[in-house]
């Protein structure tokens, strides 16, 4: 099968290109040990199918980035038949900046020349045939959004395909071109492939073409010795990006007739940004996106209507629909179509469990509760997991999201970060698996990393009842603050840990400067329909593979140890303490000693120890693990579903003789710890490096220990507050100690 | 006059005469279009100050104050 290969710059209708020529053909994966997509598809409307393989969206063929490299060698190594060059046509001189660098490539090129309607819609004019003359290659005008000219490409693209192509380069400089083509010439007679391109790169000192012909940079260096730029000196670098400048202002610019000789043209995208990036309404309009954003996907009382509408009126009591549309207030759609999803999963379950009536119980058990309860309560999520990513996904499209990172930079940079880190943090608050999967849209590694480990942090939607329901019992119990007021406070616990984990990171083993922020702010432009769906669709599939793959497999574990005592005889969910789940806790139950949940609360303390092994699940497990041992415990029926679990875990409170501190350590342990499988299998899918996996786990584990037994230590014994301000104390000076020296060594 | 961007004002612009800094950076200044004689127009600093919104080859591009210090530039007189 032929392969056509799609290169573009960021933003130049790439996917658009690619989803309009392969359909539904495409599926997604990571390059080999990098977390960049790799889509490939299948064109069909060929006399024989041609493979299309999207590359990431570059500006350049430098080696500074992983999707530069990731390009750079797949056009290099993998020698598809053709490249399919893609072109914003209003952007006309930097899209060709990367198309000088692929024409050296031996490799045949076609040219696409996309939002040729922008250009036309200003009244300019490109001479297609002008440019490809001048170019050498084929040259396409195409509208990749409304599929016009994309059969006329790829017929062009066919039968550039069918001849070899030699590479060119445009660099005019007479001195560097002697250069590059003595090393071309020195290559060639190595049988070295492409040996324009390498020796373009060469001349440029390029840091992965030095590793890989150390005797070619002799005759750069020998050649430097002898020749000066009288501009540049000796920065070759400089040097070759200002020539292919130059050769495309000179030569290809001219193409392209202005109607508007103005140099700064005020565009629609303009005005829009005059007030999305205002010096003052910037930042609330971008608050009040977010809080919409957040409102939609997660409010049980939309636009807040609860009050003035009469009472059942939404919940439909007493019909099949009772509550998806809300109980009090209407429900927004992402909780309605959560609900709706709850509905048809919960109508399945009562089915089967309905057929299994007559079985053997601990077989309605495992596949009632372990399996379809394991898999439903994760499927649970993902209606909103999508919503969320669907409205992100059109921030994304839209340009808008440029804007963010453009807004909030400055104050993400004390952090190390960029500020393309906000939105994945947030994102957290709602649910840390698409948050982490938007780490994707940060360039640099280590600031990924520390983004993908402190989203956790940012409590998400999940976590919430464990806070409602402790809080609401402390309330009760203590008679200690309000509900809201603990529920805040843990929140900040939770992002004061995160800012702290993160600045402690970028010092030491993450260490590293905030990556610079030189980034287009792309045009804005209504967002595509067909391709928010294609991601959505591959996100859901996605997600719903690893349900059933890891997800699945890990609840069936659980399901056994929490009904098998170590006879491996079943028993019913009211004997959970005698389980081997149970046996896990009172053995694992000293560790939690620091945390005010352990050995101190003899031999209960076994309860929260479990609650929490079962919220590695899914989050919502720990509240009603806890009103299920209510239950067992105690011996009175709670209703988690009734208060939020309020009742279930005062229940507890009073067998547990625990106290108020330690019941906030244990929140705080839940918020900071590691997450539920969903949200660890999305950290270990944005990981390809494995031991950065398992030192994240780790990280996961100390940081709960740590800011739990704080809070234990300091809420119990007050003066122990000196000696954690000490420990803290310590632990900045050698942070700092280790960052200087860090840096100095840099400096070196 | 000649001076770096990170200088000019909001509405100034100016003709690029020379880039400098970590080799990393300036390498992509001019893989975004920042080379000798390109023309840069400051269009709007970010709320808080920092980074910057420049035009440059026609098209939007945002620095932060550090990275614009890089870029020396020769102020062209509004017209």
């Amino acid at each position: 099968m032929l392969r056509f290969a799609l290169a573009g710059n960021p933003n130049s209708g790439k996917t658009t290109l690619f989803n309009s020529l392969t359909g539904s053909t495409a599926h997604v994966g990571n390059w080999p040990g990098v977390t960049v997509d790799k889509k490939e598809g299948v064109y069909k409307k060929a006399d024989k199918p041609i493979a299309i393989i999207d590359l990431p969206g570059i500006y350049s063929l430098s080696p500074y980035t992983p999707e530069e490299v990731i390009a750079r060698n797949y056009v290099l190594d993998e020698k598809p038949d053709c490249v399919i060059n893609i072109i914003d046509a209003t952007n006309l001189e930097r899209n060709l900046y990367l198309t000088t660098q692929i024409m050296e490539i031996d490799v045949p090129v076609v040219l696409a020349l996309n939002m040729m309607d922008a250009v036309e819609k200003r009244g300019d004019k490109i001479d297609e045939k002008e440019l490809e003359r001048r170019l050498g290659i084929p040259v396409v005008k195409i509208s990749a959004l409304k599929s016009e000219g994309v059969d006329k490409l790829m017929e062009r693209a066919y039968e550039a395909s069918q001849t070899a192509r030699k590479g060119r380069t445009v660099i005019e400089d007479t001195a560097l071109k002697h250069l590059i083509s003595d090393i071309q010439i020195a290559l060639d007679g190595q049988g070295v492939l492409n040996p324009l391109f390498h020796a373009v790169k060469l001349a440029e000192l390029d840091e992965l073409e030095v590793l890989m012909h150390k005797e070619a940079v002799n005759m750069v260096e020998a050649f430097k010795k002898t020749h000066i730029d009288d501009t540049f000196g000796d920065d070759f670098e400089a040097l070759v990006a200002d020539a292919r400048y130059k050769y495309i202002t000179k030569y290809f610019s001219p193409a392209l007739k202005r109607k508007n000789k103005d140099k700064f043209v005020v565009t629609p995208s303009d005005k829009a940004d005059k007030i999305l990036t205002h010096k003052i309404w910037g930042i609330p309009i971008f608050l009040a996106i977010l809080f919409a954003i957040f409102h939609l996907t997660f409010s049980e009382n939309f636009l807040f209507l609860g009050g003035l509408l009469p009472e059942n009126w939404v919940s439909l009591k007493g019909t099949a629909f009772e509550g998806v549309f809300g109980v009090g207030g209407i429900n927004s759609p992402g909780v309605t179509l959560m609900r709706l999803v709850e509905l048809l999963t919960g109508t399945i379950s009562d089915l089967i469990a309905g057929w299994l009536s007559t079985s053997p119980e601990w077989v309605s058990g495992l596949i009632c509760d372990g399996v379809l309860g394991g898999i439903f309560s994760i499927l649970g999520f993902l209606p909103q997991i999508l919503v969320l990513f669907m409205f992100f996904s059109i921030l994304e499209d839209s340009g808008y999201m440029a804007r963010i990172a453009f807004i909030l930079d400055r104050a993400l940079r004390k952090f190390g970060l960029s500020g393309r880190a906000f939105l994945p943090m947030i994102m957290g608050f709602g649910c840390s698996v698409p948050a982490m999967i938007n780490t994707r849209t940060l360039a640099d590694e280590k600031e990924k990393l520390a983004t993908v480990r402190v989203i956790p942090f940012f409590s998400c939607g999940a976590k919430l009842p464990i806070l409602t329901a402790i809080s609401g019992a402390i309330v009760a119990s203590f008679g200690v603050g309000n509900v809201d007021l603990i529920t805040y406070g843990m929140y900040l616990v939770g992002i004061i840990t995160a800012l702290i984990a993160v600045i402690i990171m970028r010092k030491t083993t993450l260490n590293g400067n905030p990556p610079p922020f030189i980034m287009e702010l792309p045009a804005y432009h209504a967002p595509q329909f067909r391709n928010l769906m294609m991601l959505l669709w591959d996100k859901a599939k996605h997600f719903i593979e690893k349900a059933f793959t890891i997800i699945l497999a890990s609840t069936i574990v659980i399901w056994f140890v929490s009904h098998f005592d170590f006879a491996w005889n079943f028993l019913p969910d009211d004997q959970m303490q005698n389980s081997i789940l149970g046996g896990i806790g009172q053995l694992i139950q000293p560790i939690f000693t620091p945390l005010g949940f352990g050995s101190q609360l003899t031999n209960m303390g076994w309860v929260f120890a479990v609650a929490a092994l079962t919220g590695l699940i899914a989050k919502e497990n720990v509240v009603s693990t806890l009103g299920t041992l209510a239950a067992c415990l105690v011996g009175v029926a709670v209703d988690v579903e009734l208060d939020g679990g309020v009742l279930a875990v005062t229940k507890i409170m009073e067998i547990t003789k625990i106290g108020l501190p330690a019941l906030l350590a244990f929140i705080a342990f839940n918020m900071t710890t590691i997450p539920c499988f969903a949200a660890v299998a999305a950290a270990k899918s944005e990981m390809p490096d494995k031991s950065k996996f398992k030192w994240t786990l780790v990280f996961w584990i100390s940081t709960s220990f740590i800011v739990s037994s704080a809070i234990y230590l300091i809420g119990t014994f007050w003066w122990t507050a000196f000696i954690c301000l000490a420990v803290a104390f310590i632990v900045a000076l050698f942070v700092r100690a280790y960052d200087k020296k860090v840096q100095a060594k840099g400096e070196k | 006059m000649i001076k770096t961007l990170d200088k000019f004002s909001i509405g100034e612009s100016g003709r690029v005469i020379s880039v400098s800094g970590e080799r990393k950076i300036k390498r992509r200044l001019y893989d975004m279009g920042i080379t000798n004689g390109a023309e840069i127009y400051l269009r709007k600093k970010a709320p808080l100050g920092d980074p910057l919104e420049v035009t440059v080859r026609s098209y939007e591009l945002s620095l932060r104050g550090t990275e614009a210090a890089c870029v020396t530039l020769e102020v062209i007189p509004n017209a």
